[in-house]
């Protein structure tokens, strides 16, 4: 066996696998929450269906997205290998509950994980999939006055079925064509239980972060006095409390919204 | 004190084990859990029964024999002591006090409680030393270290080997012991020699121990009687990549692997 392949293939290697692909989906966190704060805006999707037509069409986002879905994968199979080792490691139980202190999230990481790949299953099918490789999702016009800079937006129907986007001027306006997405996402958010399910998935994001973020630091071995403290801070207020609030919230407006 | 023992009964590493209920009576809050255990004994021999077999050696917490699972908790319930140092008094009239040994594929059950810690004595041997020439004495402050460092390896070096770091982690990782054993030698001037083929040598036979994966939940440290710090495994983790990653130096570099 390579050096390379025996260093990875260590205790140590699928420790330090895990973490860096678990920091690089934190840092995917912080895109997908900065680019979905769109949704909040009033603008009848305006904004987010542009912004959802570029993610997947400007080619070095996605040679990213892909590498991002890779690293989901690659992350859930380490766990799973891990886990099988770790019970491999202890074949007979423990009769007493174990008391040892330890948080409550770092001892139930693979629940946690388990319950946010499920949710990512469902969350990439309904939005990505459909976006992407159906024609569930529907098309808008947004015309702006130029003069006034006023946006009216109306259903579309394109006319050919692999249409995907147009940016033309008549006269004094400007017309985008687009997917949708925006509708799909009211619609979707709509629905009481799928709110609930994602309100969950958010809470289960949270306590993941909560051990995640700091853990994966201290595998890749930069634990330090002066910044550990920083690093625990990043990754109690920042990914688990702010990031999961905000991408709660969305579902959870988006209801409100629809009972009006 | 009356209490109520539930004790891991097991004959050998071969044959199935399980609880057996005895009853320990007339125990003073003042002895330690060993000699309670002790009292039990003589009322089993007594009785003509085979006495319960459990590691112990020094009883004053410093040799690392002492194990058992207390209550779900290694060293039971007190914090930074060993088995032998923990008194009856921590326990209440009439309790049920659950004993088991620690359990990991690495650690086989010998008999009862006794386990085989010597994966242990294996990672040490592949590189938990340091080679010294041999001839004049050196001034024992010739080679100057910085308080904090020494402070550090010290604290490191206080590592009794007991194993409750893999009794205590919820993934049997004997991440804790190997670190503090990397680190005691690895901050000091005299482990730099052999730091880098030392720390891949001591992860590489941790593996083949069959030990569990790290993951940071900090039960080892909490559980750890020396207090030894989780920084270690981190500690580790650097000079193991470090090692692997930007060094020349091998596992097979390493005194110990006869190459």
């Amino acid at each position: 066996m390579s050096e390379f392949k025996q260093t990875f293939n260590s205790s140590l290697g699928k420790k330090l696998i895990m973490a860096l692909t678990g920091l690089f989906l934190c840092t995917f966190l912080i895109v997908h929450l900065g680019g979905n704060l769109l949704l909040f805006s009033n603008d009848e999707g305006y904004g987010f269906n542009l912004y959802a037509n570029f993610l997947t069409h400007f080619p070095p986002i996605e040679v990213v997205a892909y590498l991002l879905y890779l690293c989901i994968l690659v992350h859930a199979l380490y766990a799973l290998i891990l886990t099988i080792k770790n019970r491999k490691a202890r074949p007979i139980r423990y009769t007493d509950v174990n008391k040892s202190k330890a948080s409550w999230s770092s001892k139930n990481m693979g629940l946690l994980g388990s319950i946010l790949f499920l949710f990512i299953v469902i969350h990439m099918s309904d939005f990505w999939y459909s976006y992407k490789f159906s024609h569930k999702v529907g098309f808008k016009e947004y015309r702006t006055d130029l003069a006034t800079n006023k946006t009216t937006s109306v259903d579309y129907v394109p006319s050919s079925p692999d249409f995907e986007k147009s940016v033309t001027t008549e006269n004094n306006f400007e017309v985008i064509r687009v997917k949708d997405l925006h509708a799909r996402v009211a619609s979707s958010f709509s629905n009481l239980l799928y709110v609930i399910f994602y309100v969950i998935a958010m809470g289960t994001l949270s306590f993941h972060m909560l051990h995640g973020f700091q853990s994966s630091f201290r595998t890749l071995g930069w634990v330090h006095r002066k910044y550990t403290p920083i690093v625990t801070f990043i990754g109690t207020w920042l990914f688990a409390v702010i990031i999961p609030i905000g991408f709660a919230a969305m579902p959870v407006v988006y209801y409100i919204e629809s009972l009006r | 004190m009356n209490l109520t023992l539930k004790v891991w009964r097991q004959k050998n590493a071969q044959t199935k084990g399980a609880f057996v209920t005895y009853k320990a009576e007339g125990i003073s809050p003042d002895m330690s859990f060993l000699e309670m255990l002790d009292v039990v004994n003589e009322s089993l021999i007594h009785k003509g029964d085979e006495p319960i077999h459990f590691d112990h050696d020094c009883r004053e917490g410093i040799c690392g024999m002492c194990s058992l699972y207390i209550n779900g908790r290694p060293h039971g319930p007190k914090d930074a002591i060993t088995t032998c140092q923990l008194h009856m008094r921590s326990f209440h009239d009439g309790e049920i006090i659950v004993i088991e040994p620690w359990r990991a594929a690495a650690f086989p059950v010998i008999k009862d409680l006794a386990v085989d810690r010597s994966a242990f004595d294996r990672i040490q041997q592949a590189g938990g030393f340091i080679s010294v020439n041999t001839g004049v004495t050196i001034d024992a402050n010739a080679i100057l270290v910085p308080k904090v460092i020494a402070d550090e390896a010290f604290n490191s070096a206080t590592c009794i080997g007991c194993g409750a770091c893999v009794a205590a982690c919820k993934n049997a990782s004997a991440m804790l012991f190997v670190s503090a054993k990397v680190s005691q030698l690895g901050m000091l001037p005299q482990g730099q020699p052999e730091r880098w083929s030392r720390v891949q040598a001591m992860v590489a036979q941790m593996d083949a121990e069959g030990f569990g994966n790290c993951t940071n939940t900090g039960a080892c440290e909490a559980e750890c009687p020396k207090e030894i710090q989780m920084t270690n495994i981190s500690r580790m983790t650097n000079d193991y990549f470090s090692a692997k990653l930007f060094r020349e130096e091998h596992v097979h570099d390493h005194a110990s692997s006869g190459e």
